[in-house]
This record gives structure tokens, C-alpha cells and sequence, in this order.
């Protein structure tokens, strides 16, 4: 007890903490209007807006995914090279050889996790309604979340490079080469000529534009790793805070009016 | 291939695990029914039949075939025989509009929780089955078990709520939610929340991870190609739309679809009721199309393409081996194969060897007449005549534009169950036929 109280009366925790413990009314208000992590949220709230029942919780279930999505990604980095000679065998010291073990296991469950919290989020979201007037504008970015959820799932598919990913890339990324006009076998990509030139090839139509090759190989490595570790989780990190930011403004959670 | 010593060595640690966490689940639940005293009945049952649970899982831990429980081998053989894409697909519209329709029954705790034991147990007895094990068990296969429980779970949750709303709303009560909302502070009531879902779901994910490796095969080659060769699981609804449509369509057009039609969705929706609470007769109409999209022609086919499509995308039923070998007959027609063949028999229209392009294509056109005459009817009279006769008011109330991308939006996600009836009674394989631009629908 004396410790604790020594410790909260020392200049250093004063000045990281500008208050006393949040144990009365007063104190729990300051905490969630000085502490920056907090202050995402509103002071106060009704009751039925935190119900578990209500919201699920999906939102901030789907939220710490993406985070320790994150940590254990970094992780991963420091062990795992993006190229045909090292991907494989890394992963495969990774399970035989490092400590912590289950970096992987906590990486690749977390993110099948995520996808399927993103869908009950969405789930949840229409079941109450909650993307009526005002909060259309705060769907359409939930939308090109799941988007973006589903794509870095897709990109960190690849990079173990074993039997599995590859050929799930390749029958991911064939459905790009029927793209209408600017896929090599879509309908229409004979219109895309000039000069009897034809500009849509295997070697220029989108597919080989998302794998950046004619087919999976060390080129797609590549693009797939820059995109699943800094593409679109920083795209992904700023849709997301937008999306809180107008959970808030558009009247916080929502209920009947 | 039937069970082998060695695979009922293997699942036998599991299963009697598994059995002796049904047996403690129903314990639980058998106890805080008797605790309540409203229930007495139903907190024998349950205890009875956690009894019996152990009993499995004794069994279950004999590991010998005559011992480990499973459905007899007639009832499997039955199952497989009688399983293809009609019946399933047949067979979960069923469902889904029984539950729908019986609601009022079906969210009833102890209705429920009967049907959560019933499907336990089934699952149970099927995982004693070697070929049912060996695709369910494939531990990128094991989330999507887990995402059918939890969207049971997660529906029976609002659907609980949206009938009890719904009967308030018809009882001219506020809804639930209404009542309930008085203020309280963040801290502690929702901070403490967070913390523990954030502590749950990382025990959860800790749980999982130690017990379920993950998958690992061989290095990359790009000459052996695997059969089925798979997407990931999330898009296996996709990769079986394959099936009825071109690539083009079935995973490009469709994909951007679903996504346009979802951002749409909040601007079409002109509905006020609703808004922040769970109801469904206050919405009965989006609450239909949504579900309709994301259970029929999302869910079940993920289920579908990952658990029921073998080698070859063949189907397979559920007890079945993943043979290489099954061969499955296409006799699938096109339309104007089927229009000028066999209807007028006469041959396809076709150009004269000399003519020019312009003449080429009036014969194209020729030739998929009939086609693009029924897609015509379809995207573009068919709207129009809608908003005349069923969709009259929501045609006054959402005004020209906001009605088209509506009813386009809708037509065009019925092109799949559409040209799925089509295949299965007509084996009919495209409807607009022209390879020359690779234009095939
Ligand atoms: C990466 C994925 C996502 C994350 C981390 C996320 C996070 C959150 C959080 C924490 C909330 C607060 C309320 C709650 O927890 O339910 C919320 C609200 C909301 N989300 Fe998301 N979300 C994601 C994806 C989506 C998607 C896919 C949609 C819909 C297409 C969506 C639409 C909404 C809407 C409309 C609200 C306001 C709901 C209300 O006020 O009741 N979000 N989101």
C-alpha cells in the first residue's frame, strides 16, 4: 500500500497521469478526456450501446485482431525473407527451429479470425440498422475494410510460398486475366488495339499487373509481401481510424431515436 | 476407404475430449436450470444427456471400431448417395425458410440449445468417419466450422431480440433498447468490457494456436499442380460460382458487384424504421435480401466449395473418398445450340467464308438472337415493369435512379440461382454464347 502510494505520488507517474485513480465520478470522467488512448471514447454513454447483446463487442473484437495481427506480423519479419531461395525454409525454421513457436499459429489464426469477425461485425451493423442516415457514409468505409481485410489475408496467403499458396494465388489471381477489355482472355480485350497492335497481352493485361508476371513467381513474392506487410496495413490503419472518428461523429453508437 | 486402426487412433483423443466437453457443457447448463427452479424438467434432460456424453467419450476413448460411436455405415452410404448440388442447395433454402418462418420457436433457449446438441452430436459421429474427418480437419478448414457456429450463435442472438422487439412495436411498447437507455460512464462499464473480450479472445487464439499447427506443405512448384487446387476459403463461394459462369463474370462482374451493391446499400435503403435496433417486420423486405445474400449465395457456397468439392471441382458427398477418378457426365447445352438445333432444327447461323466483318458479326447476332433477347427483356424491360406493378411504391418513393440501381442490383444477383435452375433442369450451359469476343454467359 505504502509502495503504491509512493509511486502515485512521485513526479514521474504525475506526470504521465495528471489525476488520481479514476475510483470516483469526477476522476472517471477526467480519465477518459486526458488519456489519449481513451479519448477515442465518449465520456458517457447509454447503457444500451455497450450492451454485449447489442453490439458483440464484433467491432473492438475485429479491432484487437488487426493489432495483434500487427505485433506478431513485425515479429515474423525479423525472421522471414520475401525471396524464392529463403521464404520456405524460413517458415520452416520458423516451426522447427525458433522459440515461440506458435508465432505463426497466432498470426495465421488471428487473421482467418479477423475475416470472420469482419463478416459478424457487418452482420451486426445491418441487423440494427446501424447504417441508416446518418451513418451511410461510415458503411461504405466498412465496406473497403472488408475489402482491404479480405486482401491482406489474400497477399499473406502467398508468402509461406509452399504447394498451398502458391496454387491458391494462382486460382485467385487467374479470375484477373477474364477481367472484360483488360484481361488477356476476358471478353472485349480484342477492342484494346491500335495500329492491329494488340495492347492486351499476357505480359500487360491485369493479371499480370497484380502479379507482376506472367505467372506466381519470385516477381509476385515480392509485390504480395510489400503489399500484406506495408501497402494496405497502412491503408487499412487510416480507414480505420476514420471509421472510429465518425462512429463518434455521427452520434456514437447507434439506437432508437 | 473405410476406417483404418490407425485413423481411429488418432481421433480417438480427440473425440473423447470433445464428448467430455459436451458432457460438461450440458452439466453446466443442467445445473443453472435447476438452480433457477423455473425448469426442472428440462435440467433433467440435460443432465441425462450429459450422461450419456460421458458414456460416448469413454467409448470414444477405446479407439476400437466397434466401440468409437458413428453413424452406421448404411446411413453414410445413404447420405453420399443421395447428396449433390440440387439437394444441397435445395435442402439449406429449406432450412434457412423454416427458421425464418418458424422464428418464434426456433429462438426459444431451449429450443435452441436442443438444436445446438443436436448438430454437436451429429458432428461427433461424423468425425469418426475417416473421409468426413480428413477435409473438416484440415486446419485451414477448422475456421470455417467455427464460423458456422458462431453466425448460428450471432443469428439466434438478434433473432431473439427482433422478436421480442417486434411484439413490443405490435403491443405499442418501446423497443428494448428504448427503454434502456439511461447513461453511464465509460469508465469503468465499457473500458472493463474491452478488457475482457481482449483477454477472452486472446486466450481463445492462444488455445488454438498450441493445439492447431499451422498448415505447411511442400515447397512451391509451378509444374505440380494440386487437384483441387483451391482459393482460400473466403473466396470459395466465388471459386464455385465458377461452375455456372465464365471467369469474366463469376469472378470479376459479380465480386465488383457485391462490393458496389453493399456501399450502395445504405443510399437504397429509404426505409426510417429500424435504425438501431433489432427488428425484422419493421424491415422485412432489406432484412430478406440481405440474408438471402449472405447465407444462400455467400455462406453456403463457401460451405460448399470447401467441404462438398473434391478433385476435378467434382462434388462429393460429405462421407465420401476424394477419388481423382470420378467422372461426372457434362452434357450441358448452349442456348442457341438448343434454339436452332434442336428446336428448329436447323444449323447454327454462320457467316459465309468470305464475308466481311461487318457481315460476321450481323451473324453472330444472329446466331445469339434468342439470348440477348431474353437478357434484354431481363435488365432492361423488366425493371420498367416492376415499377409499374410490384414495385410501385418503392418506385414513388425512391425515385428513378435510386429505383434502376435497385432493381438492376437485384436482377442481376438473381443471375446466379437463376442460371443455377437452368443448368439443373435444362442442363443449360450458357445463354449468350460467343466465343469469338470470349463473350460467354
Ligand atoms: C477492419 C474491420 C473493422 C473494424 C476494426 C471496425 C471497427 C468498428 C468499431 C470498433 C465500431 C464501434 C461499434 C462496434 O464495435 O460495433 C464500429 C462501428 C461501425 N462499423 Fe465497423 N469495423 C470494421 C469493419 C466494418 C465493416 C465491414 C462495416 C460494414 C460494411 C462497418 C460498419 C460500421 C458501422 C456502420 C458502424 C457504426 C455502428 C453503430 O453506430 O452502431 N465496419 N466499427
Amino acid at each position: 500500500m505504502a509502495i503504491g502510494e509512493t509511486i502515485r505520488n512521485s513526479q514521474i507517474w504525475k506526470s504521465i497521469f495528471r489525476h488520481p485513480m479514476p475510483l470516483d465520478r469526477r476522476n472517471r470522467i477526467v480519465v477518459m478526456l486526458t488519456n489519449f488512448f481513451l479519448h477515442l471514447h465518449p465520456v458517457s454513454i447509454k447503457k444500451q450501446g455497450i450492451a454485449l447483446s447489442f453490439t458483440w463487442c464484433m467491432g473492438g473484437v475485429t479491432f484487437f485482431l488487426f493489432l495483434v495481427e500487427t505485433v506478431t506480423g513485425v515479429l515474423l519479419m525479423f525472421y522471414y525473407r520475401p525471396t524464392l531461395e529463403w521464404a520456405y525454409n524460413d517458415i520452416l525454421a520458423l516451426r522447427d527451429v525458433t522459440s515461440l513457436g506458435i508465432l505463426r499459429e497466432l498470426h495465421r489464426w488471428g487473421a482467418h479470425a479477423m475475416v470472420i469477425t469482419t463478416w459478424l461485425h457487418m452482420y451486426r451493423v445491418f441487423l440494427t440498422g446501424s447504417y441508416k442516415p446518418p451513418r451511410e457514409f461510415n458503411w461504405v468505409i466498412g465496406v473497403i475494410l472488408l475489402l482491404l481485410t479480405l486482401l491482406l489475408s489474400f497477399t499473406g496467403y502467398l508468402l509461406p510460398w509452399d504447394q498451398l499458396a502458391i496454387w491458391a494465388i494462382t486460382v485467385g489471381s487467374n479470375m484477373a486475366r477474364a477481367t472484360p477489355i483488360l484481361g488477356y482472355e476476358g471478353p472485349g480485350q480484342q477492342l484494346l488495339t491500335i495500329g492491329g497492335i494488340d495492347m492486351i497481352t499476357d505480359g500487360s493485361d491485369a493479371r499480370f499487373g497484380l502479379l507482376g508476371a506472367r505467372f506466381v513467381g519470385e516477381e509476385t513474392l515480392n509485390r504480395f509481401y510489400v503489399l500484406h506487410c506495408i501497402a494496405i496495413p497502412l491503408a487499412a490503419a487510416l480507414l480505420l481510424a476514420i471509421h472510429f472518428w465518425r462512429v463518434r461523429k455521427d452520434g456514437g453508437i447507434s439506437g432508437p431515436l | 476407404m473405410h476406417s483404418s486402426g490407425f485413423f481411429l487412433n488418432d481421433v480417438a483423443g480427440f473425440l473423447g475430449g470433445y464428448y467430455t466437453f459436451l458432457a460438461i457443457m450440458n452439466g453446466i447448463a443442467a445445473f443453472l436450470l435447476w438452480r433457477k427452479k423455473d425448469a426442472p424438467g428440462w435440467a433433467l434432460v440435460w443432465s441425462v444427456f450429459a450422461g450419456v456424453m460421458m458414456i460416448l467419450a469413454s467409448l470414444a476413448l477405446s479407439a476400437s471400431k466397434s466401440m468409437v460411436p458413428a453413424l452406421p455405415e448404411a446411413v453414410r452410404g445413404l447420405v453420399n448417395s443421395l447428396s449433390g448440388p440440387v439437394l444441397y442447395t435445395l435442402g439449406t433454402t429449406a432450412l434457412f425458410t423454416g427458421l425464418f418462418v418458424f422464428r418464434k420457436f426456433f429462438v426459444q433457449p431451449m429450443v435452441a440449445w436442443s438444436v445446438l446438441n443436436f448438430t454437436l452430436l451429429l458432428l461427433g459421429l461424423s468425425m469418426a468417419d475417416e473421409n468426413f474427418a480428413a477435409i473438416v480437419m484440415k486446419p485451414d478448414n477448422v475456421p470455417i466450422v467455427g464460423l458456422v457456429y458462431l453466425l448460428a450463435f450471432f443469428t439466434w442472438v438478434a433473432t431473439k431480440q427482433a422478436v421480442v422487439n417486434d411484439e413490443r412495436i405490435k403491443q405499442g411498447l418501446p423497443v428494448v433498447e428504448k427503454v434502456n437507455d439511461e447513461k453511464v460512464l465509460v469508465w469503468p462499464d465499457l473500458v472493463y468490457t474491452e478488457l475482457i473480450c481482449m483477454v477472452g479472445v486472446s486466450a481463445l487464439l492462444l488455445v488454438w494456436a498450441l493445439f492447431l499447427p499451422a498448415p505447411l506443405e511442400e515447397p512451391a512448384s509451378s509444374v505440380k499442380t494440386p487437384n483441387p487446387s483451391k482459393a482460400p476459403w473466403y473466396f470459395l463461394g466465388l471459386q464455385e460460382m465458377l461452375v455456372y459462369f465464365d471467369p469474366w463474370y463469376a469472378g470479376v462482374v459479380l465480386p465488383s458487384l457485391v462490393v458496389f451493391g453493399l456501399m450502395a446499400m445504405p443510399y437504397l435503403d429509404f426505409n426510417k424504421k429500424g435504425n438501431g435496433y433489432y427488428s425484422i417486420e419493421e424491415r422485412k423486405f432489406s432484412y430478406l435480401v440481405y440474408q438471402f445474400g449472405f447465407f444462400e449465395l455467400w455462406i453456403t457456397l463457401i460451405i460448399l466449395g470447401t467441404f462438398l468439392r473434391g478433385p476435378n471441382w467434382n462434388f462429393f458427398g460429405p462421407f465420401e473418398y476424394w477419388t481423382p477418378y470420378k467422372v461426372e457426365v457434362l452434357n450441358n447445352v448452349d442456348l442457341p445450340q438448343m434454339f436452332w438445333v434442336q428446336w428448329l432444327n436447323q444449323p447454327l447461323p454462320r457467316a459465309p467464308q468470305d464475308a466481311g466483318l461487318l457481315s460476321q458479326i450481323g451473324f453472330i447476332f444472329l446466331r445469339e438472337a434468342p439470348g440477348l433477347l431474353i437478357m434484354g427483356v431481363y435488365l432492361v424491360a423488366l425493371p420498367p415493369l416492376m415499377a409499374v406493378t410490384i414495385f410501385r411504391g418503392f418506385y414513388a418513393k425512391m425515385g428513378f435512379i435510386r429505383y434502376m440501381v435497385m432493381s438492376n442490383l437485384m436482377l442481376l444477383m438473381l443471375t446466379l440461382p437463376l442460371k443455377m435452375i437452368l443448368r439443373w433442369t435444362v442442363n443449360l450451359k450458357y445463354i449468350i454464347s460467343i466465343p469469338e469476343f470470349s463473350l460467354n454467359f
